[in-house]
């Protein structure tokens, strides 16, 4: 991961679903050029968003020893704009998971109102190239990200807490 | 649960829909896969998973779509084409699919249009209805 495009996670279950939050603001230069004098967030964005809130908790479940990489977008429904100011909050979960790949399906909210709905595929990439090779370090997850892993660890619930509270 | 073809193709043909974002009307039996309905690598994937939901069923990738173990052997390829050793192989690892035709010239840039919609029914039907 080169960039980091959410701000926090709020919520991690291992292996099955996290949820994080991003704030916008007009200090992002993009806005100024989409759209001059409406500013709004670009949906491939959100996807970016919610690529890597799902990319992170489908890592995590193979303790980060695979190179996940996002491999499709298998649906993107935007019900509304998202504007400077606004905080999202992106909701995902593990739908499948395979040696090879994985895939996930997500919603993003603002104050509880529906944003959008994106369902993702991610392949593990070292178990999908037919013999040919990659580098040996892992460049998906870079040092760059530790601090939300902190996050994760502090927020952590165990795997099967029915407790923990969905809207 | 038995099921008859013409459901499991059904299913099969909500499953290529979702999976490829193509029209129903375009997933007919004989539809390549690759060539017809432009399915990429991990749409296969994304086809395998989909299909164990819709069935209830385990499928490996390698059973159903057994093509890549194949090209990656040298004793199975030599040329572009399949040797006799791979075909072989080929026809016991995918009873579900129609190799006439390709036997007569097993070149492996054809391999592709062997993964038909068809094949998938076959599969499955051989998988559910066959216990």
């Amino acid at each position: 991961m080169r960039w980091i495009w959410i701000d926090k996670f709020v919520e991690f279950e291992s292996g099955r679903r996290a949820v994080s939050t991003k704030n916008v603001t007009l200090a992002e230069e993009h806005l100024h050029d989409h759209f001059p004098g409406f500013p709004i967030m670009p949906e491939c964005l959100m996807i970016e968003a919610m690529a890597q809130t799902g990319g992170i908790l489908v890592g995590e479940a193979r303790d980060f020893q695979e190179k996940v990489v996002l491999a499709k977008i298998s649906k993107a429904t935007f019900f509304d704009f998202v504007r400077p100011g606004d905080q999202i909050r992106l909701e995902v979960e593990i739908d499948m998971m395979a040696p090879e790949a994985a895939s996930t399906k997500g919603h993003i909210t603002r104050d509880g109102q529906p944003i959008a709905e994106i369902d993702l595929m991610f392949s593990h990439v070292d178990q999908n190239l037919a013999g040919k090779k990659f580098p040996e370090e892992n460049f998906v997850f870079t040092g760059m990200f530790k601090s939300l892993m902190r996050e994760i660890a502090l927020i952590q619930t165990p795997a099967g807490d029915a407790s923990t509270e969905s809207n | 649960m038995a099921m008859s073809r013409d459901e499991i193709f059904e299913k099969v043909q909500e499953v290529l829909v979702d999976a490829l974002g193509v029209d129903d009307d375009e997933v007919t039996a004989e539809a390549t896969l690759m060539g017809d309905l432009g399915a990429e690598s991990i749409d296969f994937l994304d086809i395998v998973f989909r299909l164990e939901k819709a069935f209830g069923i385990k499928v490996p990738r390698e059973e159903l779509f057994p093509a890549e173990g194949l090209l990656n052997n040298p004793d199975l390829v030599s040329d572009g084409k399949l040797t006799e050793k791979g075909l072989n192989e080929l026809r016991e690892n995918v009873p579900h699919t129609d190799l006439t035709g390709f036997e007569d010239d097993p070149d492996i840039n054809k391999l592709p249009d062997l993964f038909t919609v068809n094949a998938i029914v076959n599969y499955i039907d051989g998988k559910i209805n066959a216990a």
